[in-house]
């Protein structure tokens, strides 16, 4: 099992949840996606995407000011 | 999991603004899980030749300067304010200064995330263009009642 980090904290629609998808897709079952995104539209739709598609979502953290870390498993 | 959802775009235009409009719902529609088809007819051609430059493509005289005028995907005009074609390449700029996608990183990604591009077979014939003119991602080459076929049950954008 391993993980994967990615920040999209710069990114903007669609390539926020765009670039989440692509990491998915390259990982195996069971895998780690750790995912450093901002408050608002990712926050918002990140973790409920992804979780639609059949991802879990382990942890949302607040890791300073408006960043927060989702932590994804496929 | 409930049935999937389905986008299928109609990309008509060849105007810069539009095609990114078209790259960004394929592109976002797929990262979300949806079958996306995009349907390119007429000017929405000029976004998925090989040839991404100016060359002169297809059968008969009219065709090849039509198609040279037209250009590739990196010839798209903007819809307003184009200036002789300064504008796209401004835009462009612009864009990756503020961390937005660019029309290519749009495109790649609808590649990578597995949107179904098809060609209108009656535009093709017009510009003389053959499916040998057009990416390899092209699937096939379609006309109305096909699309409509696999386009039911899903959303329809007409761009």
């Amino acid at each position: 099992m391993s993980t994967l980090n990615l920040d999209i904290t710069k990114e903007r629609c669609p390539m926020t949840f765009v670039k989440v998808k692509l990491a998915l897709e390259k990982l195996e079952a069971g895998d780690i996606l750790e995912v450093l995104l901002t408050e608002g539209e990712p926050l918002q739709n990140v973790p409920k995407t992804a979780a639609d598609q059949g991802y879990l979502i382990l942890e949302t953290t607040l890791v300073k000011d408006s960043i927060y870390k989702v932590v994804i498993q496929k | 999991m409930a049935e999937k959802n389905k986008l299928s775009l109609i990309s008509m235009s060849g105007d810069f603004d539009k095609v990114i409009a078209v790259f960004t719902l394929a592109s976002g529609a797929a990262a979300v899980g949806y079958e996306v088809n995009i349907f390119f007819t007429f000017w929405g051609l000029n976004s998925i030749k090989k040839e991404t430059g100016r060359r002169f493509l297809g059968s008969g005289l009219m065709a090849r300067f039509f198609n040279f005028l037209l250009g590739g995907r990196k010839n798209l005009p903007l819809s307003r304010l184009n200036f002789g074609g300064l504008s796209p390449i401004l835009m462009t700029g612009m864009m990756r200064g503020k961390n937005v996608a660019t029309l290519e990183e749009l495109f790649d990604a609808s590649k990578a995330l597995g949107v179904n591009f098809y060609a209108c077979e009656m535009a093709m014939h017009v510009l003389g263009l053959t499916k040998e003119d057009f990416i390899p991602e092209v699937k096939d080459v379609l006309g109305v009642a096909s699309f409509l076929d696999l386009s039911k049950g899903g959303q329809v954008l007409f761009i």
